[in-house]
């Protein structure tokens, strides 16, 4: 095993390229599990910790552009307005030493179903910026997922920064786990209303091979929501509609029996998610609504 | 390769090490500071907890390469010279010591948690400690220990 | 209905000197524990060493083609590569009871994780990769995996041609023992009976996941011996096992306790220790073995997972008519502790009640899952799961308060126990239930707060799962009974060395016993006995090691109470030869040397009219008086065999706890708002201590009603999750406040009246969540630990 140090990103995408199989540690929240249970022996491990402009995000117009290795914490304590629903997330991430040191970067690069942060990427709406020597390409994250642990990176290329969509409305995330800390998620579920454009945005995490969305839940939502001019009327959902949005999320599972639970449990799990997630969004969009500050 | 390092206030350099080393296993193995724990391995029990450049992490998912030039802090340095720390003494007392394997982990944590959070709630303890297992005393007296320790600090000012 | 009241009694044995029993002194250790310091087993380090890594079966069961370890031996920095073929005597297996698991697989593995080969290298990751490079052939096996699979006429035998001593009153061979407990006439109860509940009940295997993993140092000496640095439970059993494979004599095999991260059970059967030895031995370098959390998991047995059937009786007026049962506990591949868990969950299975019809069949299986034996509350655990949630049925059954059915059943001084023994110290059951349930309730939706709800006070905590809705609360009761100490005619004793001498003008006692401190504060206990019986401050704690003799296993709520009573027997023959002296040296000065009673306090001898005699440094000068001596309990007797008759303990504990929790009945997560106990402790000779043990005991059991759980895949017996990661145990978040009630009423037949009290906080708070989760609920409930999926249908 070699130790790879760059001391810059040109450095890094330089090594990256030269050695497709080095495999990037960041917070090696995922890598060092790997290594000191003997699971993976790389041949080359690259050390992103020393590339500054990884942990630093900048706030845009329509997007936050969030580096690769900006701790969960600080999403947690920075980006809350920006972000809500990646911030909820984060706070949801195992420990307080692995938000410490873990970023989304490390999440969308092990790509597994059951990354806290993919249900609100997927939700909020994202572009992954991946780069190599070949130069940079933004990657929709409705396509950055291709298969259980599988992502759109090409070997030579690295994550620099997520650029995530602004908050224009209320955003939730909710994870369900079998202790009150420190777990990964049996299943997970965000959800994001996008008042500027009258639209609505899931993200489900560890109930099918990839993070994935319910899109006909989406789309019947944003229907209902506007057929029943909810957007303008600030009235409560109607519990049929988030009843029929929950049947639509549980649906759009492909959920597997494991060790952490089982399919039938995280369809319905999902469900109940999506349930509540609705009616806490839906709450705090009419509050704003009432109170003069909704889009 | 060679790993040069800053813990507890003082370089300390470690030659060989294999590059798969964690910075956990180059503090015990190679640098005779054993206090931080090998209980899990996997990011899971925060008995290896270490401040680097001041943050708690698990020490077990540092790569040693990744912890070059950086400031490391661990139990062995909470102490000053002679005197236990609050948060030391304040476990003593409490009675949230038995087998104490977590104990070294929980206290950087502690620590931490009252340098940003001088008058912690309950719940805001239970938060920052809830990457910390411990497996003998059920808690109680390890928050009794932190509220202990709060109380001393606020009264010490 | 009367109660007792619980007054505390009052200990008059000894003297007053300050740190003595009934105090809460800090920790002898403590220091060294907080700043680091302390050496546990993986922190020693030996110029020269090397490492030690064990490769095991990475399947349950198959023979063993072939074994190639020439890869493994070729490379650099590797010094040996051992296997069964190598072991240097012919005897070459080991075990707790029956020698039946073997050191190193030969031929045949039976479980997941079996040891089948060791390396020795310079590095860990040397190491690791030489294992790596052994190629084992497997040729696999059907595997057995339950009662059903295990005793069909065609079943493969785990262990062929056994030889042990249970062997002749077990059914089937893959049965390791089975134990009746027979009293009274069932069949004419169950005629008294106006209802009959009945219910089968499944516990899963719970893992002890002590966090200071196995680990220890071995040293080659120059005499041809070995020393071994270890963390266990009990050096002399793990001497005892250990000598003989390595062909060593006891007085060549060393053993030195090192610091140890945990038990709960977990050590008292071997790990790495021989392994360790073989490696230094063969290659003349001290070893250092160190698991890590994976390899943990397959390196010590697990809680007995168990099938449990019950029927109890009951007359309208709620007094039990009778108990049927029948227990099944999975023993897996060898048989370490199962026989005596066998004992002790038949002798216990009716619980803390009164009940004269009785017929109970406990027996242990041999399987290809793995290895289960002790762990805290041993036996009693698993019975008291079921039979209480059999109290809660019947309860119901009758419309009666679960807490009132309880107590008019409850078992008092004097209760004949279902083997005929009668229960002869203070059983307080009724009383203990009393103060659990008048402890005040914690205030209901505590989780609200201005800023809405504070979601770490919820079921699902930070995952934000619910601010409230669907979130129901419930409470539930339980109640156990533990024995202590180790039962059925064990010659349970211990030993302990005591020195009394001047040291710079102070008198000053040293302690040496070899019980293994495993964080329970025995090394507490220790130095206030001694302060108490020789009135001396300074204490001195010897390091636990071989050269004194056996204190017994650091198991069974046992060591306050055995090797504490060595403790003291010896501080009192150490003050009886003081006193000799002193009457030698100055009787002739007082006439009180003579007549009155005298004390060791303060540093000097008193009489028990508070006169002083004699400063002890005068006394004893340049002298040191030492004493070593065992000590024994009470003996006991084995159970009948078909009867199960036989006065059997030697002493109970017992605990009730009133669980609180709040549902999310739509997720099915759980929050356990509270868990308050109610223990009697009979003499609390560290108030601090006992409260942690309490609250650790009750936070284990927590965590088997919940989350924790082996989950063995049922078609290939191996593991699905031996890691941190998918086996949950409690985080501060998932542990609530935990309110206890002492209660101290002596037990005459006890050191100071004391009683052990590890074991039974963890036998009573499992039911009591799961009797709290039923509540809010409504749901049955027959299994623990309870899942999401268990309480949504799913």
């Amino acid at each position: 095993m070699d130790f790879l140090r760059p001391a810059s990103w040109e450095e890094a995408l330089a090594a990256k390229a030269e050695h497709p199989s080095a495999v990037p540690i960041a917070g090696g929240t995922d890598v060092m599990v790997e290594i000191n249970f003997d699971h993976r022996r790389p041949e080359y491990l690259m050390d992103l910790n020393r590339i500054p402009e990884l942990t630093d995000w900048e706030v845009g117009e329509e997007s936050v552009r969030l580096g690769a290795s900006v701790p969960y914490t600080r999403i947690m304590e920075h980006l809350r307005t920006e972000l809500p629903g990646l911030a909820l997330a984060a706070h949801t991430v195992a420990s307080p030493q692995i938000r410490n040191r873990g970023g989304v970067g490390g999440n969308l690069g092990t790509a597994s179903p059951a990354g806290d942060a993919h249900p609100a990427l997927l939700a909020a709406g994202a572009e992954v910026e991946a780069v190599s020597v070949r130069g940079t390409r933004m990657i929709p994250i409705d396509d950055f997922y291709t298969g259980v642990k599988r992502n759109a990176l090409a070997p030579d290329e690295l994550i620099r920064a997520v650029h995530v969509s602004k908050a224009d409305g209320p955003q939730q995330f909710a994870k369900v786990g079998t202790r009150n800390a420190m777990v990964i998620a049996v299943c997970a579920f965000g959800l994001a209303l996008h008042p500027a454009t009258r639209t609505v945005r899931t993200g489900i995490g560890s109930a099918a091979p990839t993070p994935v969305r319910a899109r006909t839940a989406e789309e019947f939502l944003a229907a209902a929501l506007e057929e029943g001019g909810f957007w303008d009327n600030g009235k409560v959902v109607t519990p049929s509609v988030a009843q029929e949005f929950a049947r639509l999320c549980s649906a759009a599972c492909n959920p597997i029996d494991d060790v952490r639970g089982t399919a039938g449990y995280r369809r319905h799990a999902i469900g109940v998610l999506a349930r509540r997630t609705l009616t806490w969004t839906w709450e705090s969009y009419r509050t704003a609504a009432g109170e003069g500050k909704a889009a | 390769m060679r790993v040069n390092l800053t813990v507890n206030g003082r370089p300390q350099e470690a030659d060989d090490v294999w590059e798969g080393e964690s910075l956990l296993y180059v503090l015990r193995e190679r640098l005779g500071l054993p206090g931080s724990k090998n209980a899990c391995e996997q990011g899971e029990c925060g008995s290896c907890t270490v401040r680097l450049d001041g943050v708690p992490v698990c020490s077990c998912l540092v790569a040693a390469g990744q912890a070059e030039g950086r400031e490391v802090v661990t139990v062995e340095g909470l102490a000053d010279d002679e005197e236990l720390a609050p948060i030391q003494q304040a476990f003593i007392d409490a009675g949230a010591v038995q087998c104490g394997f977590c104990t070294p982990g929980l206290l950087v944590a502690a620590d931490e948690m009252l340098e940003r959070n001088p008058s912690p709630s309950d719940a805001d303890i239970r938060e920052a400690l809830s990457g910390n297992l411990c497996r003998c005393t059920g808690y109680e007296k390890i928050m009794d220990a932190v509220r202990l320790a709060a109380a001393r600090r606020t009264e010490g000012v | 209905m009367a109660y007792p009241t619980g007054v505390p009694t009052k200990i008059t044995q000894g003297s007053r000197t300050q740190g003595g029993i009934g105090e809460s002194t800090l920790r002898p250790d403590g220091t060294l524990k907080v700043t680091g310091e302390f050496a546990y087993s993986s922190d020693l380090w030996h110029e020269d060493m090397l490492w030690g890594q064990i490769l095991r079966s990475t399947v349950a069961h198959a023979e063993i083609v072939s074994i190639d370890t020439g890869e493994a031996l070729a490379l650099p920095g590797v010094y040996a590569v051992l296997t069964y073929d190598d072991l240097p005597t012919d005897v070459r297996h080991y075990g707790l009871e029956i020698q039946d698991t073997p050191v190193l697989a030969h031929g045949r593995v039976r479980h997941h994780g079996e040891p089948v080969a060791i390396v020795a290298a310079d590095h860990p990751e040397t190491a690791r990769r030489a294992a790596a490079k052994i190629k084992v052939e497997y040729r696999e096996l059907p595997v057995v995996t339950d009662e059903a699979s295990a005793t069909a006429p065609d079943a493969v035998l785990l262990h062929e041609n056994r030889t042990d001593h249970h062997i002749g009153h077990v059914p089937h061979p893959n049965i390791v023992h089975r134990q009746p407990i027979v009293r009274g006439d069932v069949a004419a109860a169950r005629e008294r009976a106006d209802v009959i509940v009945t219910g089968e009940y499944t516990f899963g295997m719970q893992d002890q996941a002590f966090l200071g993993p196995e680990s220890g140092l071995a040293v080659p000496e120059e005499d041809g011996g070995v020393h071994l640095y270890i963390a266990t439970q009990w050096l002399h059993s793990d001497l005892r096992q250990m000598s003989p494979v390595l062909g060593l004599p006891e007085d060549k095999v060393r053993m030195t306790l090192a610091g140890v991260g945990g038990a709960f059970g977990g050590r008292e059967d071997l790990s790495m220790q021989i392994h360790a030895c073989l490696l230094a031995l063969r290659t003349g370098k001290p070893v250092k073995i160190v698991y890590n959390r994976f390899e943990s998991f397959f390196g010590h047995v697990h809680r007995h997972p168990a099938k449990l059937t019950y029927e109890h009786g009951a007359t309208r007026d709620g007094k039990l008519t009778h108990v049927k049962a029948r227990i099944v506990l999975d023993g897996g591949a060898y048989a370490s502790a199962s026989p005596a868990v066998v004992g002790n969950a038949s002798s216990l299975g009716v619980g803390p009640y009164a009940v004269d019809d009785v017929d109970i069949e406990a027996i242990a299986l041999y399987t290809n899952n793995p290895p289960c034996g002790a762990m805290r509350g041993f036996g009693a655990v698993q019975a008291c799961f079921a039979y209480e949630a059999q109290m809660d049925k019947v309860a119901r059954e009758l419309g009666l308060d679960p807490v009132e059915f309880r107590q008019r059943n409850a078992m008092e001084q004097g209760t004949l126990l279902p083997t005929g023994q009668p229960v002869d110290s203070p059983a307080p059951v009724a009383e203990l239930l009393r103060r659990v349930k008048a402890m005040p309730m914690p205030p209901e939706r505590q989780w609200e707060s201005s800023e809405g709800a504070d979601v770490r006070q919820l079921p699902g905590g930070l995952s934000n799962t619910t601010h409230g809705e669907g979130v129901v609360r419930g409470v539930g009761y339980a109640v156990g009974i533990k024995n202590v100490g180790f039962s059925e005619g064990f010659d349970d004793y211990s030993t302990a060395r005591v020195r009394m001498e001047v040291v710079g003008g102070e008198p000053v006692a040293t302690v040496h016993t070899a019980m293994a401190e495993v964080g329970q504060g025995g090394v507490t206990v220790h130095a206030q006995i001694a302060r108490t019986e020789l009135g001396v401050t300074q204490v001195t704690i010897h390091p636990a090691d071989t050269r004194v003799g056996s204190a017994g296993s650091t198991s069974a709520s046992r060591q306050t109470y055995v090797t504490g009573g060595a403790v003291k027997n010896a501080c009192e023959l150490v003050r009886e030869k003081v006193l000799e002296i002193g009457r030698r040296k100055f009787g002739s000065y007082h006439p009180a040397w003579a007549t009155a009673e005298l004390l060791l306090e303060g540093g000097k001898v008193v009489t028990d009219g508070g006169e002083t005699l004699a400063d002890l440094a005068d006394v004893l000068e340049g002298e040191a008086v030492e004493v070593e001596e065992e000590w024994r309990h009470r003996p006991t007797e084995p159970f009948d065999l078909r009867t199960g008759q036989g006065h059997g303990h030697v002493q109970y504990s017992f605990a009730a706890h009133r669980a609180v929790v709040e549902v999310d009945t739509e997720l099915g997560l759980v929050k356990v708002v509270e868990l308050a106990c109610a223990q009697d402790v009979g003499k609390a000779l560290n108030p601090l201590s006992v409260v942690g043990q309490i609250q650790g005991g009750t936070t284990q059991g927590l965590g088997i009603a919940v989350m924790e759980e082996i989950v063995v895949d049922p078609t290939t017996a191996k593991v699905r999750n031996p890691s941190f990661t998918d086996y949950l145990i409690p985080t501060i978040l998932d542990t609530p406040t935990i309110p206890v009630d002492v209660l101290e009423l002596a037990d005459e037949h006890a050191p100071y009246g004391l009683r052990g009290i590890g074991e039974a906080p963890t036998l009573s708070s499992t039911p009591a969540v799961l009797a709290a989760i039923r509540d809010a609920t409504g749901l049955a409930l027959d299994r623990t630990p309870v899942r999401p999926e268990h309480l949504t249908g799913l």
